[in-house]
């Protein structure tokens, strides 16, 4: 539960990246999650009222996209997708997966501004 | 009135990360092994790490510890017994340790004259597991009166570990701990994972923890 902290470093970031556009408008918020990482959409959501609050991210909409693993399957030699996070195993030859590609992100993707 | 934008691909942790980075570049030139214990309260953390750092030092090793709680310096208490360098961090409700945290407290130490390094962080499976502290080795702790399926319900955490300790093995029999089935849940989560089977209390399993130890600093 530490979604109130990772919802401070967006607000700080954000406010940063600001800087080149004074006056703008933070109307959106996107950002890219992996099922790996450990957060919970609806706790973010409710910190994300809270946090932005008298910020120029007040107001804004925050869409989070979630993000399957993908890992390297080195018997089939391709990338796969897993189904769920409750197995590393390659779906098409049951195989365990090592190296993952895709997972742990957790990052913001873009925003959208409204320039005065 | 114009609508923008901006792409920003950026870590949320990134601030994080790279101070983690710069950890574990002063970690690797010093030559010190660094180890992120993490597990759910209640495994036996702090018992394991004492019994740890007594054994290093009776075998010559110099080895210091970071312990991280919510209140009290109670476990800095206890793992200073064993002669060990140790330092308490307080995080006063934040429910995981970070690199800043890390960095401000080795304020003073001198990292070239240790040869291990233990953080033991704050008792919670989710959280750690987002923070990069500069550690060479995650260790995931589970113990016998845990449930077998530990594994499978916090993923995050023991994917990303480098090895598992099993504690309390000296009750297993007394709690029904199934131990096939929890190696098992372990591998499915991190295949190839080295996975140690200890009690701290009568030391079972500590040789090969140990000889872990001893191989991975000498192969840095």
């Amino acid at each position: 539960m530490h979604e109130l902290s990772i919802v401070s470093s967006i607000v700080d970031s954000v406010t940063e990246s600001l800087a080149a556009y004074p006056g703008a408008r933070v109307k959106e918020v996107r950002l890219r999650v992996g099922v790996l990482a450990s957060v919970v959409e609806d706790s973010l959501q409710f910190c994300y009222g809270i946090a932005t609050e008298d910020t120029p991210l007040a107001g804004s909409a925050l869409i989070v996209k979630s993000l399957p693993i993908v890992a390297f399957c080195s018997k089939c030699n391709t990338e796969v997708e897993l189904p769920g996070v409750q197995s590393f195993r390659c779906p098409l030859c049951d195989e365990p997966v090592s190296g993952l590609r895709q997972g742990r992100e957790l990052e913001i993707e873009s925003i959208e501004i409204e320039e005065v | 009135m114009t609508t923008r934008i901006v792409e920003l691909r950026q870590g949320i942790l990134k601030k994080n990360d790279e101070l983690a980075r710069a950890l574990r570049g002063r970690f690797e030139s010093a030559g010190v092994l660094v180890l992120n214990l993490v597990s759910s309260p209640g495994t036996g953390k702090t018992t394991f790490l004492e019994r740890t750092l007594r054994e290093l030092r009776t075998s010559g090793a110099r080895a210091a510890a970071l312990v991280g709680d919510l209140e009290t310096d109670n476990d800095a208490r206890r793992l200073a017994a064993s002669g060990a360098p140790v330092r308490q961090i307080n995080t006063h409700g934040i429910c995981h340790l970070e690199a800043e945290m890390i960095g401000k407290l080795l304020d003073g130490w001198e990292l070239a004259d240790l040869e291990y390094l233990f953080i033991e962080n704050v008792g919670n499976l989710v959280c750690p597991s987002s923070y990069d502290l500069g550690e060479k080795i995650r260790v995931a702790l589970l113990s016998v009166t845990e449930g077998e399926d530990k594994p499978l319900k916090y993923p995050t955490l023991f994917n990303s570990a480098d090895a598992a300790v099993i504690t309390k093995i000296d009750i297993a029999e007394a709690c029904g701990f199934d131990r096939d089935t929890a190696l098992r849940n372990i591998k499915e989560i991190r295949a190839g994972i080295r996975i140690f089977e200890t009690s701290a209390k009568t030391g079972a399993g500590m040789a090969e923890w140990l000889a872990y130890l001893a191989g991975s600093r000498s192969s840095r």
